[in-house]
């Protein structure tokens, strides 16, 4: 090695392990090659747990954290450099078998410096305080490790004799093999061919590839022109059991030639290859029929043939990571991995040892716990019809077997078949159907796992910053989730909190719409829709067009029209009848209007207020708001008349008297407040619902309309049954139009004198973002007599108004926004299909978020 | 609230004397959180009347409250402490009327210890059923309770627990005051505020003389312990409060209630031995007690070295916290340690943690469950966690029959999602047999009623 420039390469992802004595320049040639992140001297391990970087005493833990440390670098997928004089064969196997445990490959770079210079070098530390005898020791042992590196298991070795050489060295990093990810697509994703070659080129015809058969033994015979910018991806099992394995083998080399195909090997080619190379393998499962029809070719093509079923890498990673293609699937800790384990992953999948009644493995299936952002498309086993499970899908639809040939379009989801053409093969296990209805992952969906919901969570959402949800507020929603709220795969929604306005700036008023205007105004939203606060209890109602329709969709094995909850996901109605005559006039109303044929869609999710306020909350009433307005009335009354009788007395009560004769009538004023939004009801008369927001249909979150969308098709099918459904009155309000603003606060100031709870203000657009980030999208604007129920009857005093003017809305904003982004961030994923596990931790969230000290009364 | 006393002693002026307050001045006091007015509505030679009225200022009872670290909710903010009788109430007596209270009375002292004809007045206090009766009545008071209604709006929505009170009696009027002082805040009872234990003896103190023959002295002094809600309990009240559903206030007052109480509690008792003897009979080295509450049962297991590890799980954070207590996990010598584990988690997650134990036990929790929720459990349980042996305990609804006068579909607990017949019992067993690797037996626990059983009723689940 003594070129002048030396070049050495290194896997992008590797375990570095250094070798060699003390003082031959590990730690600077480290310092040198490498981010000081990467380096993990055993050294420095040392110190950190004896504050003494030679204490050799403290050796066992100092490696205990090394190691620990390396582990932690290697699950994240990052290199690692090791630099400890490895010199020990024990503690190079350990090392060994922690890259292995993490698939990473393990390189040696030994550092052969002459030994005059190690002598010179120790001569001139100070740290070192041990003999040349240790050193000599040291030496003996890099000799014998040189002979054994390769043996142990190192993939690469690189040895730098002189220090010189350091001088011109450059290290590269290549990029793993699997690692396609600047390939992004559009795709299109074979299952497994088994030569079938008719469906084969059927399929390809079908997405739109030109195949010519041209005879031309330098392309295989065949030249294949790809769909506008699209490439083929074969998932494997190219060969065996079919009619002509020889033809697809062609074919497909022929793509990968020219660069409209990737492929990745099958069990079924690896097979093939071994028996190529001469290997001793059972001629089984179809290999036989491989083996005849591959003994017209010549030898030249068989030669070509090895190399390419030799070249085959075990997986893809591909379009920046988001899609993963591998034979039998991959689970998320070996993707974008190499080594023997995740190579006979992909080929075989994850097997218990077991073995069925048909002599054939258990597979246990991977998919069930994958959680990986990738797509993950494979092979394999074969199945009737493919079916997503946690955003992985198997494509192997039996071709060979008698069932289709199948293709995923990637970025589409769409999925192409090709019916066989006859059955050419009996499979051993039968091709199993699925027990019920429902789909894989709706079947799965049933059980949700812990994992997904407890402890410190950190929530990406489309709309603002990543939400933070902390441990115990997490505990707090999991009592409530589970030990009142409905089946998880109902809730798909919950509200967010609402924020009240700033302070008024008027005298003897807490909340006033301009402090709303103001507030939009400031982060330049000038279009504005103003709507009445209705006071009932908030309803997320759910309700199919049929129970079979919504029983597919939601994946319930018990059929219903629907359902009402609360907001924290609790049934609304405890009577069951109830709950039913109630969906069941909602539906009528809805049929009615032809909101499915409309709306295209066989379900929707609408966020309401119910009213009255009674029906659901007449327990707090009476222990709350009607036990205040009872006893006060009953004091002040009493007192007025002891006061009277002082002041006939001519005792100097006239302060007394001026304080409590305003909270005479205050009390009174109070229970006025509250009792309208009281009334009795008998059964469902009285009950009426106000929708807001029709939040989400089939294959749609409606948060991309304005309000007036949501305002006018509401409407729509309110009319069918007035008496039942209220449509929300509203103005709309121009920020740059002084009239528009004071019909609207004209409005609320009517509103609120004849006891409504107020409005609320919501920029035009459903969800509004200043420069910044998102804006709040809705500020509340209470009334001052409802406001009595909230602050107390005296809170207009002005000693009192004047305190409680100084609250501060900054958290509850922050929740309101945190609970809106997560709030439409489970819709979307509900309509996209998502597992369950990804909706639910999002309406979780919410709840959690609820669970957070703020204060009550705004 | 507005507390007035009107005596008819002749010269009933006199009462200003005994009370160290002049009948025709109006006085101001300062106590905590508000004022106390004191002045004379009436006052002549035939009858006098003075009125205590006690002004609070609920915004400052708001902040000393938050000074205190309490996370707040509406109900701490619009109540009825303004309105009605309350500790408030004794406080302004001790501040206002205390050396009445103590019977002093230097300008009249023969005043002190005479008997007076005297009626009190209460604007409201909330005395829930005949509670103002049965503190009053053995003092030899005459009493006039009127109920306040809710809301004369909604005549449906009846009485509140609130009552206008009106007490006569003959008697010094330094008995009257103390009476006031210890029986208005026990009537009230009011769980917003803590009261210290020293406090309460004090409290106490006063009332020695009269209340040791009293025949609700247990009653009222437990009421005077006020019980402190762990703030986790306040999380979910909150979650509670914005459902407009507050949890009733239990009636532990009630005769009725409290015998049968007690059988629950002993029944409880046989239930976790009976649990604790099949777990050790079965051979069980590592136990997972699923719902375990405040940990009794593991307690009871900890004491058996045949079970290696105890772990106790709950969905409830309030009742881990009970538990550790019980348990004294601070404070643990690292061998029990090692064999007790705690954590919180919810059946119907999967949940790895829960995998690979002996023994699994669930002391009455199906039943706290939705019934529509419970198969979540059963996966939960029997697919993944997949213990050898599986206990469970469950009320059986035959025996409710026992309770005569009560509703046979009444459930025996607020929070009981269901209760089970011998019969719906067994089909679900046979039913988890049918779909999972378990047999079971079935056991009936706690003494039988006639046919009915008992009123508990247990199965074992065996892995097959």
């Amino acid at each position: 090695m003594n070129q002048k420039n030396l070049n050495i390469q290194i896997p992008k992802f590797s375990m570095v392990v250094l070798v060699g004595v003390s003082s031959s320049g590990k730690s600077s040639f480290a310092r040198q090659f490498f981010k000081s992140t990467e380096v993990i001297s055993s050294d420095f391990c040392r110190g950190l747990v004896s504050d003494d970087e030679n204490n050799l005493e403290a050796t066992q833990d100092a490696f205990d954290l090394l190691h620990y440390m390396v582990g932690k670098r290697l699950k994240r997928k990052k290199l690692v450099v090791i630099d400890a004089t490895n010199l020990q064969e024990s503690a190079r196997q350990k090392l060994l078998q922690i890259s292995k445990e993490y698939h990473c490959l393990p390189v040696a770079i030994v550092m052969k410096t002459s030994e005059e210079l190690i002598y010179e070098r120790h001569e001139q530390r100070s740290d070192r305080d041990f003999g040349t005898f240790v050193l000599r020791k040291q030496l003996r042992s890099l000799k014998r490790s040189l002979k054994r590196l390769k043996k142990e298991g190192f993939r690469y070795i690189f040895t730098l004799d002189d220090p010189e050489q350091l001088k011109n060295l450059s290290i590269n990093r290549t990029k793993l093999w699997n690692d396609k990810q600047e390939e992004t697509g559009p795709f299109d994703i074979i299952g497994d061919v088994h030569g079938c070659f008719e469906e084969l080129k059927t399929l390809l015809e079908k997405l739109g590839y030109q195949i010519r058969h041209t005879g031309n033994e330098g392309t295989f015979g065949y030249e294949v022109v790809a769909a506008e910018g699209r490439k083929a991806v074969f998932v494997g099992d190219l060969v065996d059991r079919g009619p002509a394995s020889d033809k697809v083998l062609r074919l497909v080399m022929s793509m990968v030639e020219n660069g409209t195909a990737l492929c990745v090997p099958g069990n079924h080619d690896m097979k093939l290859l071994k028996k190529l190379n001469g290997k001793r393998v059972k001629i089984q499962h179809g290999l036989a029929e491989t083996l005849e029809q591959l003994e017209k070719e010549p030898s030249e093509f068989i030669e070509k043939l090895k190399a390419f079923l030799n070249s085959l890498i075990s997986h893809y990673v591909l379009d920046q990571g988001k899609l993963v293609v591998a034979h039998a699937g991959l689970r998320e800790d070996m993707i974008g991995r190499a080594s023997g384990t995740v190579r006979a992953f992909c080929l075989y999948g994850e097997t218990s040892g077991e073995i069925d009644e048909f002599g054939l493995p258990v597979r246990y299936n991977w998919a069930q716990e994958y959680d990986g952002k990738a797509m993950v498309v494979y092979g394999h086993t074969p199945i009737p019809e493919p079916e997503w499970l946690n955003n992985t899908i198997n494509i192997d639809t039996g071709c060979v077997f008698g069932g289709k040939l199948t293709a995923l379009r990637y970025p589409e989801k769409e999925l192409v078949s090709v019916k066989t053409e006859k059955v050419y093969a009996e499979p051993i296990r039968p091709l199993e159907k699925n027990a019920d209805q429902r789909s894989a992952q709706q079947a799965y969906d049933d059980l949700l796992d812990m994992e997904d919901v407890s402890g410190k969570r950190i929530l990406n959402t489309k709309y603002a910053h990543p939400v933070t949800i902390w441990e115990q507020n997490s505990a707090a929603a999991l009592e409530i989730m589970s030990r009142f709220a409905l089946d998880p795969k109902w809730l798909i929604y919950l509200p967010p909190t609402m924020s009240p306005t700033d302070s008024a700036a008027l005298d003897g008023l807490l909340e006033h719409p301009a402090e709303a205007f103001d507030y939009y105004r400031q982060l330049g939203v000038q279009k504005l829709i103003c709507e009445k606060k209705h006071m009932g209890s908030r309803a997320v109602v759910i309700i199919g067009k049929t129970p079979e329709a919504l029983q597919q969709r939601f994946g319930f094995v018990a059929a219903h029209l629907g359902t009402c909850y609360t907001r924290t996901g609790r049934r609304f109605f405890t009577d069951e009848k109830l709950e039913a005559a109630f969906l069941e006039r909602l539906h009528k109303a809805l049929c009615g209007a032809g909101f499915w044929a409309e709306h295209e869609t066989d379900w929707v999710c609408l966020d309401c207020e119910l009213m009255p306020w009674s029906a659901k909350a007449q327990s707090l009433i009476s222990s709350q708001y009607a036990a205040v307005g009872a006893s006060g009335q009953q004091s002040m009354n009493a007192i007025m008349s002891s006061l009277t009788k002082a002041t006939k007395r001519e005792l100097p009560v006239e302060d007394l008297f001026a304080r409590f004769q305003p909270r005479q009538q205050a009390i009174q004023q109070f229970t006025k407040a509250y009792s309208e939004y009281c009334k009795a009801t008998d059964g469902l008369e009285g009950i009426v619902l106000a929708p807001f927001h029709i939040l989400a249909t089939e294959g749609k979150v409606h948060s991309d309309k304005p309000h007036t969308w949501h305002m006018d098709t509401i409407a729509a099918f309110c009319k069918q049954d007035p008496e039942f459904l209220m449509a929300t009155p509203y103005r709309l309000v121009d920020l740059l139009d002084e009239e528009t603003i004071s019909t609207a606060i004209a409005w609320w100031t009517q509103m609120t004198s004849e006891g409504g709870e107020g409005m609320v203000v919501k920029p035009l657009s459903f969800i509004a973002r200043g420069e910044k980030s998102l804006i709040q999208p809705a500020i509340k604007c209470r009334g001052p007599e409802y406001l009595r129920i909230i602050y107390g009857p005296d809170y207009l005093e002005q000693q009192n108004l004047g305190r409680l003017k100084k609250r501060g809305v900054g958290k509850k904003r922050s929740l309101a926004l945190k609970e809106f982004s997560l709030g439409l961030e489970a819709l979307d994923r509900f309509v996209d299909r998502q597992p369950l596990r990804k909706v639910h931790e999002c309406v979780f969230g919410v709840l959690a978020l609820e669970s957070e000290p703020v204060d009550p009364r705004l | 609230m507005l507390l007035s006393i009107t005596t008819t002693y002749q010269p009933a002026t006199d009462l200003g004397y005994l009370l160290h307050k002049h009948p025709d001045r109006v006085q101001t006091f300062s106590i905590s959180s508000g004022q106390v007015h004191i002045f004379y509505p009436e006052a002549n030679e035939e009858v006098c009347t003075v009125a205590m009225l006690v002004e609070i200022d609920p915004v400052n009872m708001v902040r000393n409250l938050r000074k205190k670290g309490q996370s707040l909710m509406l109900t701490h903010y619009v109540n009825d402490r303004p309105y009605t009788a309350s500790s408030f109430t004794s406080t302004a007596i001790a501040e206002v009327f205390s050396t009445a209270m103590n019977g002093n009375c230097k300008s009249k002292p023969d005043l002190v210890d005479k008997k007076w004809p005297l009626e009190v007045q209460i604007s409201c206090i909330k005395a829930k059923g005949d509670l103002a009766e049965r503190f009053f009545a053995p003092l030899g008071y005459e009493i006039l309770c009127e109920r306040i209604p809710l809301n004369e709006s909604f005549p449906e929505w009846g009485d509140s627990y609130y009552c206008s009170l009106s007490l006569k009696h003959e008697l010094p009027i330094k008995d009257l005051l103390t009476h006031l002082y210890v029986l208005l805040p026990v009537l009230d009872y009011n769980k917003h505020y803590y009261v210290s234990k020293a406090e309460v003896e004090k409290l106490l103190s006063k009332g020695e003389d009269w209340l040791k023959d009293h025949p609700e002295k247990e009653l009222i002094t437990k009421r005077f312990l006020n019980r402190s809600r762990g703030l986790t309990r306040m999380a979910l009240e909150r979650l509670a409060e914005s459902e407009g559903e507050l949890e009733e206030e239990t009636d532990e007052n009630d005769e009725g209630n409290k015998e049968k109480e007690a059988v629950q509690i002993s029944l409880h008792r046989q239930r976790l031995e009976t649990v604790a003897e099949t777990l050790k009979e079965k051979g069980a080295r590592t136990v997972i007690d699923l719902g375990c509450g405040e940990g009794k049962l593991m307690q009871i297991l900890l004491k058996e070295g045949q079970f290696e590890k105890i772990t106790g799980v709950d969905v409830s954070v309030y009742e881990l916290q009970k538990a550790k207590k019980r348990l004294h996990w601070e404070t643990l010598s690292p061998r029990k340690r090692e064999r007790l584990e705690l954590f919180q988690s919810a059946l119907t997650y999967r949940d790895k943690r829960l995998e690979g134990y002996d023994a699994a036990a669930l002391v009455e929790v199906i039943e706290h469950l939705d019934a529509d929720r419970l198969q979540a459990l059963e996966r939960a349980l029997f697919e993944f966690a997949q213990p050898k042996l599986v206990v469970i305990t469950t009320p059986n609804k035959d025996y409710n029959a026992k309770f005569e006068n009560e509703d046979p579909d009444r459930l025996r607990h607020h929070d009981h999602r269901f209760e089970w017949t011998r019969q719906e019992f067994k089909d679900w067993a046979e039913k988890i047999k049918q779909s999972y690797r378990y047999d079971y037996e079935i056991s009936l626990i706690g003494e039988a009623f006639e046919d009915k059983g008992g009123p508990s009723q247990m199965v074992v689940f065996l892995i097959t």
